[in-house]
């Protein structure tokens, strides 16, 4: 990586949810405000700033990152996943989306794109995973709205779908009792 | 005419708002784009909990470039007045300092530049001379007639005592058998959402009007106040909330004194400012529950059974009266018996000013701190007479056959059955089963308890309640206030098409969804065709005071209106249907998106086709109606009077219940709670949406225990602030959150449209003292406060009595006593000089520049008196500060007592050290020193944990250097432990 000029502005170019992107910015700016603010990217959210909350986790390579601790000039020639290419498509929810959405896994949704970010690379790495396991990787995620069990319940659900265990649920009600 | 059973209210439906959030295209504040040229405000907080602001110089701040302006509280002071409080007193209730500082994180001056960070960097630059006042802290010696005051105008710290007595409680305390007290002290938490305050303003000087966007969350009586404080009529202050909140739970009231301040800022520069909190800000200065000290003495008979009640609370506001404070206090008012058929009652309240952030709405608002003592109080009957206490608390409840019931305080408990929720939750959540297991347990020598709480969870607020602080003649002086105006609009659009909008302003719960099932219903439409919005617009939606996501309004009073609204709607279209079917109104259903007879429903019309008639063809429509384009309703339950001349007040319309089962054990070792099995009955009256009902009680619930185990926003002796990061203010997270077993039977509210109540807070009240009263049954204790932390159960299962945690976390010795933050060290090195040649290089300043940790140079302002600049480090917060020194009691060349502060942007620290000099017998010298040392600010409140080791750090390494100076080797001789030498080499001081 080239020496930066503390004071100067760089652009930094990246790949964001696949697209080749650049935003300008200071070395001391934050992922989180380049990806909010320089490219408008708003779904990545910030709670802390201190890397505690995982609200803004975002996959850099692949890998989960609390963005609000990563400098935006860090991920020169990285590719950046966001919340906001989860989906297959605009307009359609992905298999982990919907699960959420039918398990009632978010009330804010202020958490919600971090716990998405952390879950989804999660479920790369173990697509069987157990509940304990779920449990602590959502233990890396601070939500303040659901008391956590519908979250586990959807993870645990669309860890399933994915594997293919079980067809896609049609019935919006089937989840609840 | 009629409507079809409903199809979608009572379902558990996916929620509308759903697909957005999930996909990042949420429109929380700080997603929405701002006018060209908004400039970005950062705030500069006191780091004292007590001081005069002696002089504030802004001018580095303001000449940084990209620095606009730098707005200071006397700028303000042009523009603004104060924020009046429920109670008038002679505060100064300014949304800044103007010239004392009166809590750690008080806004002392506003930075406003091109972006944030530079708007940060110029609040570095500012600098603040205080002239330090002792603090007061502790609530009851805030009350004591020698306290420091926070506001001299009102000449105590106490602004409000008042006495109440219902029944004849005195009577029944001297015909009783028994009587027991027990006395608590409630702690500070907070809801904490995950998303922190944000203010979008922008000032039109032509008309002298402001535009502000914030994430307020209401109640819209605070409108008032704001346009008040910014001496502009209410129809000039055009208040709007975003589309989307990152949640509340009742935090977001308090906003308002900040909408107050970036406006006038906005005003004052001259163009819009934009202003989103940070978590530290969030933590310590946004706002904080009430803490309280309740003592609560019943009178009660051999049975156990309650006849009298004496309350004497204590409840503590913090530097300021906040509107609508002291409101924590007395929204329980009518609720003072709980479950309970108490008539007997007596009350002292008291609200006092303490040197802490000022309070103001949290979920259970003043819940917790009544059911904590009454609840525990309830089990310590039960082991006094050796009774069990659910029969107790089963033989003291309000009997089934008596709603309504109006309680001793006035409120009018609107429906229940207590005795068949008590009796469904034991039998369906095993409390037999639960004492099985704590006999087994204790059998082995493990520490099990089982904890019960019966609560009343009301909800939809009584506006007028928070009056009865005032006398009778102070309120009839002042006129009645009552009600809780609740509104709704439905509006149909050219196409036929339906909108809903909402004053509820949610924040998260799922109104949008819930307002389409209902409204879909009536109007028998798909509820896919039913577009809600429920972000408000002062300047043109419909309001109230009441308007706002608080007291668990929504279901009973917001959704209730739109079903009013809806119904309206629905019964003017159908005559307009009726004219052109040529049927009769009351003949026709609506359904399936159709407008028919119910008899033939071949006869009918498409529903839009109805609803776009006043458009189109408004000569269709018959004369009467007028046009039937748009609903608004406004609905006041009646129930909701203002206090009479006795303080009876209906401070709630709806009342829930809760019935909370808890077994839990405790490590006998750690200390750790782990929770067997939580049981929660809740009696919310008719249920729309079995999904959201379950998110309100699992969301509660874990903040609840987070508040009961976990959190505390702390502070010091002397007003440090001491919880600023998450690291410190711990929220639960999934692996700390156990399984939760909900019930549910239901007793519709014969006071609301659909039946409904709230449901949201009630665990937040109810679950804290269950905890507790679990763990008093596993350790045997008569008497435990919040939080239930590890490190106090395990010396209460060691044996020990309650001892309050050290505070500052962990203090390398003991702290003495609880708040006492004094960071104590000593230490030695022997150098090769003389002592008459150290003593001279300590009274040199470019020796002292040369061994300061982090000095940038040193001026000899005396002969005894030093001035440095010095950067320093505590973890990860590096900051510059300012270090004066002065010698005295100078023993040359053998002993000096060095005093000094430390001051800076990121704190401020003052300390004492004695140094002595000794000939070590071979030339050389040796040094020895002691020191006392206090360190405040945002250093306290984020590195708390770290902040001994660095103190030890930057002194250590002050000595160190000295020594080499002076020719000693002193990473041999200053013996301090490797673990000590590995962090001075991290944090690149050489040992």
């Amino acid at each position: 990586m080239p020496q930066l000029d503390a004071k100067g502005r760089h652009t930094v170019a990246f790949t964001l949810n696949g697209r080749e992107t650049t935003v300008e910015v200071e070395t001391r700016t934050l992922l989180t405000d380049a990806l909010r603010h320089g490219l408008g990217a708003t779904g990545t959210h910030v709670g802390c700033e201190h890397g505690v909350c995982g609200a803004c986790t975002v996959s850099i390579d692949g890998v989960p990152a609390r963005a609000c601790l990563t400098l935006a000039v860090g991920v020169e020639g990285c590719a950046v996943r966001t919340v906001e290419g989860l989906a297959p498509e605009p307009g359609r929810l992905g298999v982990l989306q919907a699960a959420f959405r039918r398990r009632h896994a978010l009330q804010c949704g202020f958490c919600t794109a971090g716990i998405l970010m952390s879950l989804d690379a999660y479920l790369v790495l173990r697509p069987n995973p157990s509940r304990r396991e779920i449990t602590e990787v959502i233990g890396g995620h601070l939500c303040r709205c659901t008391g956590y069990a519908p979250i586990i319940e959807a993870a645990l659900e669309a860890a399933a779908e994915l594997r293919g265990d079980i067809p896609a649920p049609s019935s919006p009600e089937a989840a609840h009792a | 005419m009629g409507i079809v059973s409903s199809s979608y209210v009572g379902r558990s439906v996916e929620r509308v708002e759903d697909a957005a959030l999930l996909s990042g295209l949420g429109r929380y504040i700080d997603d929405l784009g701002t006018r060209p040229g908004t400039l970005h405000a950062a705030i500069l907080r006191s780091p004292h909990a007590h001081a005069d602001i002696l002089g504030i110089d802004v001018q580095v701040a303001k000449a940084l470039p990209g620095v606009t302006a730098v707005v200071t509280g006397r700028d303000l002071d042009a523009v603004t007045t104060g924020l009046v409080p429920a109670l008038r007193a002679a505060v100064d209730a300014r949304a800044i300092a103007v010239d004392r500082v009166r809590y750690v994180g008080e806004p002392v001056a506003i930075v406003v530049a091109r972006d944030r960070y530079l708007a940060e960097d110029g609040c570095d630059l500012i600098e603040v001379q205080y002239r330090v006042r002792p603090a007061v802290v502790d609530p009851l010696s805030a009350l004591a007639p020698d306290s420091e005051i926070l506001h001299e105008g009102v000449g105590a710290n106490c602004v409000s005592d008042r006495r109440f007595r219902y029944g004849d409680p005195e009577a029944a305390f001297a015909d009783s058998p028994h009587s027991l007290s027990v006395t608590v002290r409630y702690p500070r938490n907070t809801g904490s959402p995950m998303e922190t305050y944000g203010v979008v303003a922008s000032y039109d000087p032509t008309d002298d009007s402001y535009d502000v966007l914030a994430n307020f969350q209401g109640p819209f009586s605070i409108h008032a106040v704001v346009a008040r404080a910014l001496k502009v009529p209410g129809n000039r202050l055009r208040l709007r909330t975003p589309p989307d909140s990152g949640g509340s739970f009742g935090v977001k009231q308090g906003v308002a004194p900040y909408a107050v301040l970036i406006a006038a800022t906005a005003r004052l520069v001259g163009q819009p400012v934009k202003w989103i909190e940070d978590r530290l800000e969030h933590l310590s200065a946004s706002v904080s529950a009430t803490n309280r000290v309740t003592t609560l003495r019943a009178a009660f008979d051999a049975d156990g059974r309650v006849t009298a009640l004496d309350w004497d609370q204590v409840e503590d506001c913090g530097a300021y009266l906040r509107a609508p404070e002291p409101a924590t206090l007395y929204r329980m008012h009518g609720n003072l018996t709980g479950a309970y058929a108490i008539r007997n009652v007596a009350v002292r309240n008291r609200v006092v000013l303490t040197n802490k952030t000022p309070t103001g709405l949290v979920r259970g608002f003043g819940g917790p701190q009544v059911y904590y003592p009454l609840e525990r109080l309830m089990q310590r009957i039960a082991l006094t007479l050796g009774l069990d206490p659910f029969a107790v608390i089963r033989r003291n409840l309000i009997p089934a056959d008596a709603f309504p019931y109006r309680t001793a305080t006035g409120a009018l408990y609107d429906s229940g059955d207590y005795q068949r929720a008590l009796d469904e939750a034991a039998r369906d959540g095993g409390l037999d089963e639960l004492k099985r297991r704590r006999d087994a347990a204790r059998a082995e020598g493990r520490l099990y308890g089982i904890g019960l709480t019966a609560a009343v969870e009301p909800s939809v607020s009584n506006m007028g309640y928070i009056t009865t602080v005032l006398t009778a003649e102070e309120r009839a002086k002042a006129g009645p206030k009552n009600g809780a105006q609740s509104t709704a609009t439905i509006t149909l659009d050219p196409v036929g098409s339906v909108t809903v909008q909402v004053a509820s302003v949610p924040q998260g719960q799922g109104h949008r969804t819930v307002l389409a099932q209902v409204v879909a219903d009536v109007l028998g439409l798909p509820m896919e065709q039913v577009r809600v919005t429920a972000d408000l617009d002062t300047a043109k939606d419909a309001w109230s005071i009441a308007s706002g996501n608080y007291a668990s309004r929504f279901a009973a009073a917001v959704a209730g209106v739109a079903h009013l609204a809806a119904t309206r709607l629905r019964d003017r279209l159908a005559r307009i249907a009726a004219a052109q079917l040529n049927l009769r109104p009351e003949d026709l259903l609506f359904a399936g998106g159709r407008i028919a007879s119910r008899l033939n429903p071949d006869a009918g019309l498409p529903f839009a086709r109805v609803a776009a008639t006043s458009h189109w063809s408004p000569g269709l429509v018959p004369e009467d109606l007028g046009a039937v384009i748009r609903e608004t309703v406004f609905w006041t339950p009646p129930e909701l009077t203002a206090p009479d001349a006795e303080d009876h007040i209906n401070s709630s319309l709806c009342h829930g219940f809760i019935f909370d089962i808890c077994g839990l054990e405790i490590d006998r070792v750690t200390g750790k709670i782990i929770i067997d099995r939580y049981v929660s009955m809740h009696d919310c009256g008719r249920i729309l949406h079995p999904g959201m009902v379950e998110g309100q009680v699992r969301g509660g619930f874990a903040q609840a225990l987070g508040a009961a185990v976990f959190e505390e926003l702390s502070y010091g002796d002397d007003g440090a602030f001491l919880s600023g990061t998450f690291a410190d203010y711990l929220l639960p997270t999934a692996t700390e959150v156990p399984d939760l077993r909900i019930l549910h039977v239901e007793s519709p509210s014969p006071f609301t449209p659909l039946g409904a109540k709230g449901v949201g807070e009630g665990n937040c009240m109810s679950t804290p003292v269950c905890l507790a009263n679990a763990v008093a049954d596993a350790l045997g204790l008569e008497a435990i406060d919040l939080p239930l932390t590890p490190a106090k159960l395990a010396a209460l299962a060691a044996g020990g009595e309650e001892r309050a945690p050290p505070a500052g976390h962990s203090a390398p010795k003991p702290a003495t006593k609880a708040g006492d933050r004094t960071l104590r060290g000593e230490g030695s090195a022997t150098v090769t000089a003389p002592p008459e040649t150290v003593w001279a290089m300590l009274l040199d300043p470019d020796v002292l520049a040369s061994v300061i940790p982090g000095s940038h140079g040193v001026r000899k302002l005396s002969g005894t008196r030093f001035q440095a600049d010095v950067t320093l480090g505590v973890g990860p917060v590096k900051g510059r500060y300012k270090a004066e020194v002065t010698l005295s009691d100078l023993d040359e060349p053998r002993a000096v007592t060095l005093t000094g502060t430390v001051t800076g942007g990121l704190g401020s620290g003052g300390g004492t050290g004695r140094l002595t000099l000794e000939p070590d017998g071979a030339g050389g010298t040796r040094i020895a020193y002691v020191y006392e040392a206090a360190v405040g600010g945002k250093v306290a409140a984020v590195g708390g944990r770290l902040l001994d080791g660095a103190a030890r750090v930057i002194i250590g390494g002050f000595f160190t250097a000295l020594a080499r100076r002076a020719g000693g080797s002193g990473e041999r001789r200053l013996r301090l432990p490797a673990a000590l030498r590995r962090l001075l080499a991290r944090l690149g001081v050489s040992a």
